[in-house]
Order: C-alpha cells, then sequence, then structure tokens
C-alpha cells in the first residue's frame, strides 16, 4: 500500500511500543482523502494508538506518521484535524457552549456555535454542564468539540459509546453526510455492523497488526465464514487449496484451523483427502474469531 | 439525537484557513473558563479561600485583641496567610487539577488541538493569581473592618504583587506532582507537602516562636522565602532581604520547572 497522492494520513512501518508492550508491530496505513474509514478489532488491537499516532500526540517508537504531507504534530495539520477520543471525564463545571467557545477558540475559521450545537443535535443543552449530561449527551458535546474547527479530515475513536440505539442511529446519518461533504473521516469501533454502515473502507486490526482490509461487502464476507479445527495429517498448504477453504492455519499440536465459506463443501473435501481427521469441531466464526484464528498462525498478511 | 440530523448544504466547506487564530483570544478564553471552571468547584473555594480566611477570621482577629505596636497578630497573620492561601490554590489547581485532567485524558484531547500550551497553563496560573487576589480581598475586608489593620494603599498594592509573582514556584512544584503521582492520589499529596511545609516555613507561626531545629529547616523551605516576602512588605521584619528571598523562589522556580518538564516528558501523555 504506497502513500497515494490522495492521501491525508499514512503511517510507514510503523511499529509502536508502550514500555515493553507492543502495541503496533510493523504497520503501514494509508488514509484516503473523502473516505471513510473504520479501524475495527477487538480492545488492545491498537485501533486508538493509530489515531493518536496520526494525531501526533505520540511519536512512533519505529516508523514514520505523516498528516497532510507533513508532521501530525505541527498546528497546522492539526488546525485542519478535528478529533473525539475517549475521555473519561470533561470539566463538568462549564456548560455545553462554554466548551465549545473556547475550543472554538483555537482555529482560525470555526464553525458558529449554532451551527455546531446543531450538528451535534446538543441545542436544547446548550446551556447545561457537562456534569448534568446524559452519556450520549457527553459523547456528542465531545464530537462537537472535534467538528468547531471545521475540520476537513476526522478522527473518532470508538464515537458511539454510551449512546442508546436511537442516538446512534442519527450519529450515524451525520457521519454520512459530514462524509458527503467531502471530508475524510477515520472512526475506530468495535463493532462490524457500525463499521459496515458507515465506512467505505474497513481495516480489521488484532493485536497491533493489520489482519484484513477492504470494503465492508469483502470484510463481511470474510466474517461470515466457519471455523473447522481437527487433527489432520494434510499439510497447511494442502490444506489451503480445499475446495471452500479460504485460510488454513496448522499449529504445533498437530491441529489444523480452517476458515471456510462454504463449510459443508470444506468439510466434504477435507475428509475424502485425509479419511482419519479426527476431532472435527465446527463453529461459525465471529469476526473477531475469524481474525484471530488466523493471526494466531502469523498469517497477518493483508487478505483484500 | 432526538433533533434531525442537519443537511451539510448548511455546513461551510471544510477550512484550509492557515491564517492564525487570535492568540490573545485564546489566551483571554482560556483563562476565564478555567477560573469560572474553578468557581464552580465548591470543594476547591472552600480549600483556597474558605480555610485561610476562616483562620484569619479565628486567629488574626480574635488574637489582635491581645497585640500592641504597629505590627500585631492581625497584620502579621494578614500575609502570612494571604500567602497560604495563595499557595495552596496554586498547589492545588495544578497538582490535583492537571493531574485529574491528565488521567481522563482531557490533557491529550487539549493537545491534539492548535491551542498553545503556554495558554493552558498560563491560563491556570493566572487562574491561580485571580484567586489568591479574592483571598486577599477577603481578608483584607475582615482585616480593615474586624480588627483595625491600616495598611498604606502602596503595601496593599506590594502585598498584592508578593501574592500575584510568588505563586508561580508553585504551580511549577503542582505540575511535577501531577504528571509523578496517580491522580487519585494527588489532592492527599498535596496537603501532605502543602500543610507540614505551610508550617515550617512560618505562614502558621512566627518562625521565631518555633522549636529550634524548625527555625534550622525554614530557610530551605521555599514557602518561608515568599512568607518573609510578604512579611517584610509589611514592615513585619526586622531586616528585610527582599533581594536574598527573590533570588531563592527564581532557583527554586527553576528547579521545580526543570522537573516539571521531566515528569511531563515521561509521563504517559506522550507514550
Amino acid at each position: 500500500m504506497p502513500a497515494s497522492q490522495t492521501s491525508v494520513a499514512t503511517l510507514n512501518n510503523v511499529t509502536h511500543r508502550y514500555g515493553s508492550i507492543e502495541a503496533l508491530s510493523d504497520v503501514t496505513f494509508d488514509l484516503e482523502a473523502g473516505q471513510v474509514t473504520a479501524l475495527l478489532g477487538p480492545n488492545g488491537a491498537g485501533k486508538t494508538t493509530i489515531v493518536r499516532l496520526l494525531a501526533g500526540l505520540a511519536r512512533p517508537t519505529k516508523g514514520r506518521a505523516v498528516l497532510f504531507g507533513g508532521d501530525p504534530q505541527s498546528v497546522e495539520s492539526r488546525r485542519r484535524l478535528g478529533v473525539m477520543l475517549q475521555v473519561a471525564r470533561v470539566p463538568e463545571t462549564l456548560t455545553v457552549s462554554e466548551h465549545i467557545t473556547l475550543f472554538s477558540s483555537y482555529y482560525p475559521s470555526p464553525l458558529p456555535l449554532q451551527t455546531v450545537l446543531r450538528l451535534a443535535g446538543l441545542e436544547s443543552v446548550a446551556d447545561r454542564r457537562y456534569g448534568k449530561l446524559s452519556g450520549g449527551q457527553q459523547q456528542r458535546t465531545l464530537f462537537a468539540l472535534a467538528m468547531c474547527g471545521n475540520p476537513g479530515l476526522l478522527f473518532l475513536d470508538e464515537p458511539t459509546v454510551g449512546m442508546d440505539v436511537e442516538s446512534r442511529r442519527q450519529f450515524w446519518s451525520t457521519i454520512r453526510e459530514l462524509a458527503a461533504s467531502g471530508r475524510s473521516i477515520l472512526l475506530t469501533t468495535h463493532y462490524l455492523e457500525e463499521a459496515d454502515a458507515l465506512a467505505t473502507r474497513i481495516v480489521v486490526l488484532n493485536r497491533g497488526r493489520v489482519i484484513a482490509e477492504g470494503t465492508p461487502a469483502t470484510i463481511k464476507q470474510q466474517a461470515a465464514g466457519r471455523q473447522i479445527r481437527c487433527r489432520t495429517h494434510l499439510t497447511e498448504a494442502a490444506l489451503a487449496l480445499l475446495p471452500g477453504v479460504q485460510r488454513a492455519a496448522l499449529d504445533a499440536g498437530g491441529y489444523a484451523t480452517l476458515m471456510a465459506a462454504d463449510s459443508d463443501r470444506a468439510l466434504r473435501a477435507l475428509l475424502a483427502a485425509d479419511e482419519s481427521a479426527s476431532d472435527i469441531e465446527i463453529r461459525s466464526a465471529g469476526l473477531e474469531e475469524a481474525f484471530l484464528a488466523l493471526t494466531a498462525a502469523d498469517q497477518a498478511s493483508a487478505v483484500a | 439525537m432526538s433533533t434531525a440530523a442537519l443537511s451539510t448544504a448548511t455546513l461551510p466547506a471544510p477550512s484550509a484557513d492557515q491564517a492564525h487564530a487570535s492568540i490573545a483570544r485564546i489566551y483571554v478564553l482560556e483563562t476565564k473558563y478555567e477560573f469560572l471552571k474553578l468557581l464552580r468547584l465548591p470543594h476547591y473555594l472552600v480549600g483556597t479561600l474558605g480555610f485561610p480566611v476562616m483562620f484569619y477570621v479565628l486567629f488574626g482577629v480574635t488574637l489582635a485583641q491581645k497585640s500592641d505596636g504597629p505590627i500585631g497578630a492581625a497584620e502579621y497573620l494578614l500575609a502570612s496567610y494571604c500567602i497560604f492561601g495563595v499557595v495552596t490554590a496554586a498547589l492545588f489547581a495544578f497538582g490535583a487539577g492537571v493531574a485529574v485532567e491528565r488521567a481522563q485524558g482531557w490533557m491529550t484531547l487539549k493537545r491534539a488541538t492548535p491551542m498553545p500550551v503556554s495558554a493552558y497553563l498560563g491560563a491556570k496560573i493566572v487562574a491561580s493569581m485571580c484567586f489568591g487576589t479574592i483571598t486577599l480581598l477577603l481578608m483584607g475586608l475582615c482585616a480593615v473592618t474586624m480588627a483595625h489593620v491600616r495598611f498604606p494603599v502602596s503595601v496593599w498594592l506590594t502585598l498584592w504583587g508578593v501574592m500575584a509573582i510568588g505563586c508561580i514556584p508553585f504551580c511549577l512544584a503542582g505540575l511535577i506532582i501531577a504528571f509523578t503521582v496517580p491522580p487519585t492520589g494527588a489532592p492527599g499529596i498535596v496537603n501532605l507537602i502543602n500543610l507540614p511545609l505551610s508550617f515550617a516555613g512560618g505562614l502558621w507561626f512566627p518562625v521565631a516562636m518555633m522549636p529550634r531545629f524548625l527555625q534550622v529547616i525554614a530557610p530551605w523551605v521555599p514557602q518561608y522565602h515568599l512568607g518573609q516576602l510578604a512579611l517584610g512588605a509589611i514592615g513585619a521584619v526586622d531586616e528585610p532581604k527582599p533581594l536574598h528571598h527573590v533570588a531563592a523562589l527564581v532557583a527554586y522556580a527553576v528547579i521545580f520547572g526543570a522537573l516539571a518538564w521531566r515528569a511531563y516528558r515521561r509521563s504517559d501523555v506522550n507514550q
């Protein structure tokens, strides 16, 4: 994935450590202009670390982070960027309007206060102190703070956490409209449903590595498959070639893990090739499991 | 969101404006909202305004009946409790306040904006000065009306100046705490450091009235030097050595500043 000309943010072979913990391992990642990109993965996958590095909040241990063709820590980059992070608590004694007014002062051409309030659906609580807001309203206030500089690029880290279903749908529709207006958006989420609803491109992360990326359709297809585990004497290469099998991994104990889009067909082929295959276990693989199985065998190359 | 989503037709195109936002406006708003934020926190007000003023009324005003001469307990304690108030305000605003904002991710969110870091720190320093000023006004009002303290205007202004500028090393000391101590422990640590040192520095009783070993320690306590400057301003020190105390406070500011910077670089906000 070389950085294209339309890329607004890039990580080049980035490894990042917190002490002895490796949060990202040799990640190359490119954010294209005008796209909604979702970083999808379980807790600890490295989603937030990517956001932090691209927003210039930390320097990569190894490799390079680029934002708008320059240094993510430069003021010029930050003027064009809006960031929504997971903040445990915002100063609670200031009102929604006060918080927005202050953040707006940091930018050369901020949106008018009323526009930001309307955009985030906060008009009715504009004069309420942050500490008196509901969880969803607090989350929308953080969104408002990300929007007040009228940024062309938005980083949204777990934006819908704490929102009820209705709020979430409304928020999704706002994100779609922002994307339609030409803004580039990077969001992180635990939920395939959310990534599918919003993103033009999904990047799946696990344990600090990009394990898959592609359109929502491609990713969903991979996640919809089943996982077959069994003991077999077939080699990994032979297993991968079986009809219906997308990926195969063999562990040291002689157990194979197969990811299959069509598990019936894969199983018939498996038994035809190895009558002695035993301990067979089939289960539907959730997205996380589907990719966990693959990473465990260290086959973390891009799939799409 | 209960309201209908906004049609983007009403939203201007994304801004690529690279003009500078007004730096002066950022400073003014940052300071205004820092002040309002603290003013609306009851426990901060009690700690920084309530206790020093209450101590003054209890000890300064009550003891004033028994003192004579131009500098009595009412005058002495006015100066030293004001210093206690501003030091407490600074240590809490920085030590506890910044520790909490750091731990909760608020500082990180601010750092992701084009806000100059100097505005964040400057606003907190000025807010601490404002609370110091309010302490001085409240205490001064009690002193004038209840204890009949009379100073020339120049003395009041000098006292105010000492407080306002003198809080800076303590703001920096607070930052060291903010970046090294877990946030839940920060208020306790601030008290644990501030109360004994204020006592040892002579902010509660004159150093001359203290046991010998405390008199030896006092000149090493930053609070002592700021206290001596304030007491010198009201004429309560026999041989005032203002330059000596200013030099000591500048040295402490440099040391605390360097340690705060080191603590900040090493803290989790940079990883």
